[in-house]
């Protein structure tokens, strides 16, 4: 069991699935979204954290973090650093076009039976061990990103874990990944998390080549650019499941800035046939998009469950 | 630099004398505030039924140049930048030139505009200070009509 230890940890801050049960969310707040010429940069808070976009309990880990150039080749982050409730990082806008930056995981997860005992795949079941960590510690960030947010990238792990509760999570029934399954184990049940967390933006005139839809997963396919959003008209934007329109997903729009309000005024929309929401903004601002659907069209074993994650962060300008 | 703007600004005067065109006056209001900076000023036309706009004068920081150049802030005319201004490049032959002083400037309309209905925008943002969308509805050729900003931007005509 000794040497699952490491493997143990890496999955226990590797998982990301979507707790619905906590309101913890995984933010992306990008300084701008529209910018004029290819010599800017745009600085990304990243956190988890209850309200939007108020960092106050873990910050994202950025490792995980990809960026996407406007001709859809891959891009990087710089000056990424760690704060104790928040991330931050920056990409230089050095290319004309709409650049996709975020997180995108997937995870695979599950449960089997061993000599009439339940096992669990990549999870410990119960609180984070290890106690109060610390941010990187077992019960930090990693494991509250799993734990937390529509998404939880943060998931990466990125080599942070140090693993002072090794022998705690070994004496769970844990095994690592689905590889990890002993022979003899009965009703394996296994499911998939694919989590994507994102934000756009254009230097310039926009461009749709970061949008267009790769067929797989639950994909955001917006009919208005998202950075060409305004307050005064709606925006219409569908959302496809392997390439097809998603009907009847709930989609949840909130505003930042609770805590000038009463409440979090956040918007519930439901895609029509088309799989498509038509968005009246209330106001101007920014708006954290999210929508989840799941189905038993998991690739990890013939109808294996799929929980679905997608999230986006949204700037909304006024007229 | 100045002798630039001075031409510029005695084209615009001697332009109303001709009265043949139709010219806009834009006044950009004096402010008392403690750090004042000219405003970023576009002036376009979309056509009231919808279709592409034109930008008629876009006033900016022209010579700022090196890491931080003026045109960084032209996304700052929100709504001008989303309506046409971002692919357009600048500096714009006929079209840009630098930020004005308070007072008042002419603008006539191109002569090679269809005739028909348009809608007027004039939107002026100034560095730590505020922002400011105007618009009147116009006719195309020999109307005339005002409207007046509230903070930013003072009187916008239309006339002959």
């Amino acid at each position: 069991m000794k040497s699952l230890a490491p493997r143990l940890l890496a999955a226990v801050a590797l998982l990301a699935i979507p707790a619905t049960a906590s309101a913890h969310r995984a933010w992306l707040l990008p300084s701008v979204t529209t910018v004029s010429g290819t010599n800017n940069w745009v600085t990304v808070d990243a956190a988890i954290s209850n309200d939007l976009f108020d960092p106050d309990h873990f910050p994202m880990q950025t490792g995980g973090i990809k960026v996407t150039r406007p001709d859809g080749t891959p891009g990087e982050i710089q000056n990424a650093a760690q704060g104790r409730y928040r991330s931050t990082f920056d990409v230089q806008l050095d290319k004309e076009g709409t650049w996709k930056i975020g997180t995108s995981t997937s995870t695979v997860g599950g449960s089997f039976k061993l000599n009439g005992e339940d096992w669990t795949i990549g999870r410990r079941r119960g609180p984070p061990s290890g106690g109060p960590g610390g941010p990187g510690g077992p019960g930090g960030p990693g494991g509250q990103a799993g734990a937390g947010g529509a998404a939880g990238p943060g998931a990466r792990g990125e080599g942070q874990t140090p693993p002072p509760a090794a022998a705690n999570a070994a004496q769970a029934h844990v095994v690592a990944t689905v590889a990890d399954i002993p022979a003899g184990a009965t009703d394996i049940k296994l499911s998939e998390t694919i989590s994507r967390n994102e934000f756009f933006v254009t230097a310039g005139v926009p461009n749709d080549t970061v949008l267009r839809p790769t067929g797989k997963g639950l994909e955001f396919d917006p009919q208005t650019h998202p950075d060409d959003l305004v307050a005064d008209e709606p925006a219409r934007f569908r959302f496809l499941v392997d390439g097809k329109p998603a009907a009847g997903l709930r989609v949840t729009l909130v505003p930042g800035g609770k805590r000038f309000r009463d409440s979090e005024s956040a918007l519930d929309l439901t895609t029509g046939a088309d799989g498509m929401i038509e968005v009246k903004w209330p106001l101007p601002g920014i708006y954290w998009l999210n929508v989840t659907a799941s189905d038993a069209n998991g690739s990890v074993a013939k109808g294996a469950e799929r929980r679905m994650s997608y999230t986006a962060t949204l700037e909304v300008p006024a007229p | 630099m100045r002798s630039t703007s001075l031409l510029l600004l005695g084209g615009a005067i001697v332009a109303p004398a001709s009265a043949s065109a139709d010219t806009v006056t834009v006044t950009i209001p004096r402010l008392n505030v403690a750090e004042y900076h000219r405003p970023y000023v576009a002036v376009w036309l979309e056509p009231a039924g919808g279709g592409a706009p034109r930008t008629l004068a876009v006033w900016y920081d022209v010579k700022k140049g090196g890491n931080e150049p003026g045109t960084k802030w032209l996304s700052d005319l929100r709504a001008w930048w989303r309506k046409g201004g971002r692919s357009m490049a600048m500096p714009a032959d006929g079209i840009s030139g630098a930020t004005r002083a308070p007072g008042q400037y002419s603008i006539p309309l191109p002569r090679d505009l269809r005739a028909g209905n348009y809608i007027l925008n004039v939107e002026a943002a100034r560095e730590t200070g505020g922002r400011e969308l105007v618009t009147l509805p116009i006719t195309v050729p020999n109307g005339s009509g005002k409207a007046t900003g509230r903070n930013e931007l003072g009187l916008v005509t239309l006339s002959r």
